[in-house]
């Protein structure tokens, strides 16, 4: 196994081990406490006022060009980790070429704004 | 390559397992959370491959992107998100025959072209620094021209979504 895979193998096991650690401490106390259902206890806790309808609730439209603007900077960030990790060895160079790729999709989020679609009315 | 096979066989039957589950699960939103799981798994299977890059993007665009844009599509356009019984349409032969259909051809069309590819043996994985090495240099013009690509997107998605 290469140099690569292992340090890969340490984030499996960190990860395997918080699920087990997880998964042991629910299990342990589902085995200690007492088990006495009721209907009441399983009610959804709002300020001590009962919930009214279900849970599934459709949202708000609104929401979805924040979503849209989201993806799109996720994908900018994609762009934007590989240069993290060798920022000091591009120096200046990498430094005016991530302003020049930031700046461009900043002009987007500046559409945006003046288009009043950040406004939350 | 050992444990390289078993953890491929795991992530494998974990994909397998979880992709059944968005086809047969009947609420839709618990659909789109299997795909969570199918998507990592793919991400997995990358990193196993030693493609960093393409590994650390599935899980950023796909898992934390592309899925978000399921959920709100889900949560925009239905009334009732919980337990459905219509979901499985009555006419579920045919897109049973084109789904079949449709993984037929692409298994074919993988198979055969990439029948005689070997992976690199061990040793030689395309780490993160590589590809940032690769965009900053050769492929620096194109990089630039992402961006004006990814604003032409951002303002056809602003222009598309607004009402006017």
């Amino acid at each position: 196994m290469s140099e690569f895979l292992r340090s890969y193998l340490t984030v499996a096991i960190f990860g395997a081990t918080g699920c087990l650690l997880v998964g042991a401490f629910v299990g342990l106390s589902a085995l200690v406490r007492p088990t006495r259902p009721q209907a009441q206890k399983y009610l959804t806790y709002e300020s001590g006022v009962d919930p009214v309808g279900t849970g599934w609730s459709q949202s708000n439209i609104r929401y979805y060009v924040f979503a849209l603007l989201f993806v799109m900077f996720d994908v900018e960030a994609v762009f934007i980790f590989p240069w993290a990790t060798r920022l000091e060895a591009y120096g200046y160079f990498g430094l005016v070429e991530m302003a020049i790729f930031i700046f461009i999709l900043a002009l987007g989020l500046f559409y945006a704004w003046r288009k009043g679609v950040l406004r939350w009315v | 390559m050992v444990a390289q096979n078993i953890f491929f066989g795991i992530m494998a039957a974990i994909m397998i397992w979880a992709a059944l589950r968005v086809v047969t699960t009947k609420n839709v939103v618990h659909a789109a959370l299997w795909l969570v799981i199918v998507l990592a798994g793919v991400a997995g299977q990358f990193l196993l491959l030693g493609a960093e890059f393409v590994g650390v993007t599935q899980i950023l665009v796909y898992i934390g992107a592309v899925v978000v844009l399921f959920l709100f599509g889900i949560m925009l356009t239905r009334a009732s998100m919980g337990e459905d019984e219509n979901v499985n349409l009555p006419n579920r032969i045919v897109p049973a025959t084109v789904g079949v259909l449709l993984f037929g051809l692409m298994a074919f069309a993988t198979i055969d072209y990439w029948r005689d590819a070997e992976l690199p043996k061990d040793g030689s994985p395309t780490t993160v620094e590589a590809v940032s090495d690769s965009i900053f240099s050769d492929f620096i013009v194109p990089f630039e021209a992402t961006s004006v690509l990814l604003l032409a997107a951002l303002i056809g998605a602003i222009v598309v979504a607004r009402k006017e």
